[in-house]
C-alpha cells in the first residue's frame, strides 16, 4: 500500500527545490502531464500491434511479422513514417476548424487520465465528480470529429462526422444511466471512492454485487464500444460506404492525431469499466496494484478487440433504434430495481 | 479542492502543446510538395460536384432534441444517485415518478415517428 498518491509525493519533491503556492501546482501537473502522455504513447503503440495481431490471428493469418520478433515494433515504424508524411491539405477547406480538429479529438482523450487511477494513490487529481468529469470530457470527441466532418468540405467526411454525432449523443444516455447504477452503491463520484468502495473480496466487485450488475455492465460495454467508434458500430469511418469517413482528408501527423486518440479512447472505456464493475487496482496483496489494474483493463481491451473482429457492422437505422427502443428504457429500468434493492437493502456488504 | 481542479487546465494546455510540437517536429522533416490537383477534394477520383456546406437532413436535430432531455434528467440524476442513501423511501418514489414521466415522454415520441430513421 503507498500510503500518500503520486502527487503529493511529487509536490513534495518540488517544494523542496524552493517552489511553492500556484507554481508548484501548474510545474507538478505539468509533469504528471508529460508523463502521462508518456504512458499513453506506448500503451497506444501495444494496442495497434496487439489489434493487428490478434486480427491476424483471428483470421488464421500472422500479422504483422517482419519488424522484430513476430513485429514487435511495427507500430513505431508506422508512426515514425506518419511523422515524415507530407501534410496534404485541402484547397477548399475550413482552415481553423480544419487545424484544431485533431487538436481537439487528442485533448478529449487524453484529459480524461486526471481522474482514471492505475492504481493505488497512482492519480492524478482525486477530482470529486471524477466519473461525471470523464463523461464530459470524453464528449469533447463529438465536437472534433464534426469539426473534422464540416472543416474537410468533403462529402464523405460530413456524412461521416454527422452519423458520429448522431450515434454518441444518443449512445451517452444508456451510458450514463448504467453508470448511474454503481453510483448508486458507492454513493460517490470520486474514481477512488468507487474502486474503494469495491474493496476486499472479489464478490465485492460491482459486477457481483450490484443486483443485475452483469446486465448494467452489458449495457455499459455496448454503450462504451459504440463510444469508442468501434465495430459493430463504427459507422463513422464505414470503409465501405464512406471510404475512411470524418478522417478522410487528413495525412501526417494530423491523421496520426485521430488514431491515436482512437486508441486511446479504446483504454479508457476498457479502464473505466474495471474502476465501476472488477474492481480496479483491488486483488491480491502480494501483487502491486497498478499490475492488478492493467491485467484487469488488458482484459476488457482482449474482449473489445475480440468483439471488433467477430461481429459485423450493423444499419445506421438499426443502430439508433436499438439505442432508443432497447437501451434506454433497459437501462432506466435497471436503475429503479438497483434503486429499490438498495433501499430495501438486497444486497450484500462484505 | 479548487486546487485540484488546476490539473484539468494544466492537462488541456499540456495536451494542445504537444500535439502542436508534433506538428512543428512533423513540419521539420516532412517534404512541402503541394499542386492543384494534389488538394483537390477526394471524392473517388471523380471532380467533385459543388461544395458540401449545405443544409442537412433535420432528423439528427430530432435526435438532438431527445438526447437534450435525457441528458438535462442525467444532471439531475447524478446527485440523486450520489445522496440517495441518506435520503430514503421519499426519494426512491420520487424518482420513479420522474422516471416514469419520461419514459411517457420517449414512448410519445415513439408513437410519434420521430425515433425513425429515414
Amino acid at each position: 500500500m503507498i500510503a500518500v498518491g503520486i502527487t503529493v509525493a511529487l509536490k513534495e519533491i518540488l517544494a523542496s527545490f524552493g517552489l511553492s503556492g500556484g507554481l508548484l501546482s501548474v510545474v507538478t501537473y505539468a509533469i504528471l502531464a508529460s508523463a502521462t502522455f508518456g504512458l499513453l504513447s506506448v500503451l497506444a503503440l501495444f494496442l495497434v500491434w496487439w489489434e493487428r495481431k490478434i486480427a491476424g490471428h483471428m483470421q488464421q493469418r500472422f500479422g504483422p511479422m517482419r519488424n522484430g520478433w513476430h513485429g514487435w515494433y511495427q507500430t513505431l515504424v508506422d508512426g515514425l513514417k506518419l511523422l515524415q508524411k507530407e501534410d496534404v491539405r485541402v484547397a477548399t477547406r475550413d482552415k481553423v476548424v480544419f487545424f484544431w480538429a485533431p487538436v481537439m479529438c487528442f485533448i478529449a482523450a487524453f484529459a480524461a487520465y486526471i481522474v482514471i487511477p492505475f492504481g493505488d494513490g497512482l492519480i492524478v487529481a482525486d477530482l470529486n465528480i471524477g466519473i461525471l468529469y470523464i463523461m464530459a470530457i470524453t464528449t469533447f470527441t463529438v465536437i472534433s470529429l464534426l469539426m473534422a466532418g464540416w472543416g474537410s468540405n468533403n462529402k464523405y467526411a460530413l456524412l461521416g462526422g454527422m452519423r458520429s454525432a448522431a450515434q454518441v449523443v444518443s449512445y451517452e444516455v444508456p451510458m450514463v444511466a448504467s453508470i448511474l447504477v454503481v453510483v448508486l452503491y458507492a454513493g460517490s463520484l470520486s474514481t477512488v471512492d468507487i474502486v474503494n468502495s469495491q474493496a476486499g473480496n472479489f464478490l465485492n466487485w460491482n459486477i457481483f454485487r450490484v443486483p443485475y450488475g452483469p446486465l448494467a455492465f452489458l449495457t455499459y460495454l455496448v454503450a462504451a464500444i459504440a463510444e469508442a467508434n468501434r465495430t459493430p458500430f463504427d459507422l463513422a469511418e464505414a470503409e465501405q460506404e464512406l471510404v475512411a469517413g470524418f478522417n478522410i482528408e487528413y495525412s501526417g501527423m494530423k491523421f496520426a492525431m485521430f488514431f491515436l486518440a482512437e486508441f486511446i479512447n479504446l483504454f479508457t472505456v476498457s479502464a473505466i469499466a474495471v474502476i465501476l464493475f472488477f474492481g480496479g487496482w483491488h486483488g491480491f496483496e502480494f501483487i502491486p496494484s497498478f499490475v492488478w489494474f492493467f491485467l484487469k483493463t488488458f482484459a476488457v481491451v482482449f474482449l473489445l478487440i475480440m468483439i471488433r473482429w467477430t461481429y459485423p457492422r450493423m444499419r445506421v437505422d438499426q443502430l439508433m433504434e436499438f439505442a432508443w427502443k432497447f437501451l434506454v428504457p433497459l437501462t432506466f429500468l435497471n436503475i429503479i430495481i438497483a434503486a429499490i434493492f438498495k433501499h430495501f437493502g438486497w444486497y450484500w456488504e462484505l | 479542492m479548487v486546487a485540484e481542479y488546476l490539473s484539468v487546465l494544466v492537462f488541456i494546455f499540456a495536451g494542445i502543446g504537444i500535439v502542436l510540437f508534433t506538428f512543428l517536429l512533423s513540419k521539420l522533416i516532412r517534404p512541402h510538395n503541394p499542386y492543384p490537383k494534389k488538394n483537390a477534394n477526394y471524392e473517388c477520383a471523380e471532380e467533385p460536384v459543388g461544395s458540401s456546406w449545405f443544409k442537412f437532413n433535420n432528423r439528427f436535430y430530432i435526435f438532438a432534441l431527445i438526447f437534450v432531455i435525457f441528458d438535462v434528467e442525467a444532471i439531475f440524476l447524478f446527485p440523486w444517485a450520489v445522496a440517495f442513501g441518506e435520503l430514503g423511501l421519499y426519494a426512491l418514489i420520487e424518482m420513479i415518478i420522474f422516471i416514469l414521466i419520461l419514459f411517457f415522454g420517449l414512448f410519445y415520441a415513439w408513437r410519434k415517428g420521430a425515433l425513425k430513421w429515414v
